[in-house]
């Protein structure tokens, strides 16, 4: 027992400050459905679902995707078509078979719809997605949302072309979205921890050498691009869900920018990565934001400027690449391994831990 | 011995270049094969073609009786094909061990859902991953290194850290492409040693390529000689080191010296 233990490998620590605290924030949160904060820490939510998603593919298997806006178009329109009330689908949406103008059903299988659909977009166009490699790769992909946009605008009848769907049902709550955030965060994080996700890593690393070792790199890459999507489409419907009013515009290249940006900012070789970023890109701009308005600076008041907080957010992003590339997680799973591992919860019935902690404690104090 | 590999007048160019005219050889099941030459006479080229990195551009590739001409690298893998390169190519970020069980999961074990739900079949297939690829760091002597990230590891081990690799995939034919480049004489003949055994150990068969002729002569039954292209001579060790034209094209320079 000569080896030192960090406070970030108790157990007790981690259950506190990677569970019980956001807990706390969350039951918090739910309580006060209707607040400012809570909106933000939906969105939060939202983008975590997505930068994990998106992490997947960009940090993972290799391939530089920066189509993520267009599967969570495809995921927020075909949940909406399954969770709209019928007479809002006959004016809106005529072009729908009847069945489905008829059918209104709940959220959770809706999304689960719209990620299926998403997903097996991204099968189809994964042929030939797939042949290109690098930089070219990240244009096809953006090409993509070019494709998919057009097709929203252009169907009328179905999608309510470029004035969009109004009056999605509000079902994006606290509850609701952590729950997704969970299960993506889950199921993600038993894929990289498999045989499929070693895989993943191999080819990233070397494609050559993976292949000489059995892996199929076209079937991995598909259907990693696959299973990306899949998620990308739940996060863009419960993104449409918490909107309430959606249109192709709110899934457009920007859109496809801030996921990849939090993405590289909580470190996009990392699952957990994608909690940091989320968190940085939705709470710093709220305190940037009233910078915009103007504000004193030593006596001298500054006048309105709009976009500052963008420009901020910029060298901020560009100050953390240079000095931090690998993102604010790195290459770690603290946060995931806490949360999926047995040892967490068990840790306050354990004695050991506390003396762990203790332990901890008093070599910092001496 | 029966025949487990034949190349029958393969050929492969590249734009204008030529690298490899006419390259046929019979491999039997159990024998360890050398393929020498002079840089540039197309040996990696051979090697590329019958693990699938490259497709011929004429002849054929017979394996177990199967043509196998065209097929894509991870099949011919998977059939028991593997290999190793010349200019190592680890996984550099990942572990000694972890590099080891991508080659220990070829043969998957269980589907992506045991995965997800972490069912029996799950854990019982990732020990046995594990299991074996430990085995692999200890066969070829380097368990030592079990955790250490696979590009910190001396040079000498990172090419037995390549030949676990493929082991643990368990292949009927090895192909290593110049195993013992860069290593000191008393590292090539450990790691002549630990071939050698590993192959009597999984009755493997074994080309290699080798510039180092000490390993060449003291391991293979019988060598193929290329230059510019073309097998120039072929026969057992004795009869390589005494045929002339080999000796003009190849050995010369060491036999003067």
């Amino acid at each position: 027992m000569n080896k030192t233990y960090r406070i970030t490998d108790c157990s007790l620590f981690r259950l506190i400050v990677f569970v019980i605290v956001p807990l706390i924030i969350l039951i918090r949160c739910a309580m006060q459905p209707t607040s400012y904060i809570t909106g933000i820490v939906i969105t939060m939510g939202i983008y975590i679902v997505l930068a994990a998603s998106l992490n997947l593919i960009n940090g993972f298997s290799g391939m530089f995707s920066m189509g993520h806006a267009a599967f969570m178009a495809i995921g927020a329109y075909i949940a909406a078509f399954f969770t709209l009330a019928p007479q809002v689908k006959e004016n809106m949406t005529p072009g729908l078979p009847a069945w489905l103008i008829n059918l209104q059903i709940p959220l959770a299988p809706a999304l689960l719809i719209g990620g299926a659909a998403a997903a097996l977009v991204a099968l189809i166009v994964g042929f030939p997605v797939v042949r290109t490699k690098g930089h070219y790769l990240s244009v096809v992909t953006l090409a993509l949302i070019v494709v998919v946009r057009a097709v929203i605008d252009n169907q009328g009848d179905i999608t309510h072309g470029s004035r969009g769907l109004t009056g999605l049902p509000a079902k994006s709550t606290i509850l609701s979205v952590y729950i997704a955030v969970v299960v993506t965060l889950f199921v993600l994080y038993r894929i990289t921890h498999s045989d499929y996700g070693r895989g993943l890593i191999a080819m990233r690393d070397d494609p050559v050498a993976a292949q000489t070792l059995g892996i199929n790199l076209v079937k991995k890459k598909i259907s990693c691009f696959a299973i990306s999507a899949f998620f990308a489409g739940i996060g863009g419907g419960l993104w449409g869900h918490y909107l309430t009013t959606i249109s192709a515009s709110n899934f457009y290249f920007s859109k496809s920018f801030d996921i990849v940006e939090m993405s590289i900012i909580g470190g996009m070789f990392s699952l957990s990565g994608s909690i940091p970023g989320a968190m940085f890109y939705t709470i710093v701009p709220e305190f940037l934001a009233p910078l915009e308005s103007g504000f004193n600076l030593g006596g001298i008041r500054l006048p309105t400027m709009f976009g500052l907080s963008n420009i901020i957010m910029a060298v901020l992003l560009i100050v953390l690449i240079i000095f931090r590339g690998q993102g604010i997680m790195g290459t770690s799973e603290i946060i995931l391994d806490t949360w999926f591992s047995k040892d967490t919860y068990l840790a306050p019935f354990r004695k050991e831990e506390y003396q762990r902690l203790a332990g901890v404690f008093r070599k910092k104090s001496s | 011995m029966s025949v487990l590999l034949e190349a029958k007048n393969c050929r492969k160019s590249f734009r204008g270049l030529q690298a490899v005219k006419d390259f046929s050889a019979s491999i039997e099941e159990g024998g360890i094969y050398g393929l020498i030459g002079t840089n540039g006479a197309g040996k990696t080229t051979v090697i590329n073609m019958l693990s699938g990195v490259l497709v011929p551009t004429g002849g054929q590739i017979i394996y177990g009786g199967t043509d196998i001409t065209g097929w894509k690298p991870d099949r011919v893998a998977k059939a028991g094909i593997l290999r190793t390169y010349q200019n190592l190519r680890l996984f550099g970020k990942m572990t000694a061990l972890e590099n080891v069980v991508i080659g220990a999961q070829m043969h998957r074990g269980y589907s992506f859902l045991d995965g997800l739900l972490h069912t029996g079949r799950f854990s019982e297939n990732e020990s046995k991953y594990y299991d074996r690829a430990r085995l692999m760091l200890r066969e070829m002597e380097i368990d030592s290194y079990e955790n250490a990230r696979a590009d910190s590891l001396p040079y000498g081990s990172q090419r037995r850290l390549e030949i676990a690799r493929i082991l643990a995939a368990g292949p009927r034919l090895i192909l290593l492409d110049e195993p013992a480049a860069g290593m000191n004489p008393q590292e090539s003949a450990d790691l002549v040693a630990a071939i050698r055994r590993t192959q009597k150990e999984f009755n493997l068969t074994v080309l290699l390529i080798e510039h180092d002729m000490k390993v060449i002569m003291s391991l293979c039954e019988y060598i193929y000689v290329m230059a510019s292209g073309e097998v120039i001579a072929s026969g057992t060790p004795e009869e390589i080191r005494s045929d002339p034209k080999v000796i003009a094209a190849y050995l010369g320079r060491q036999a003067n010296a």
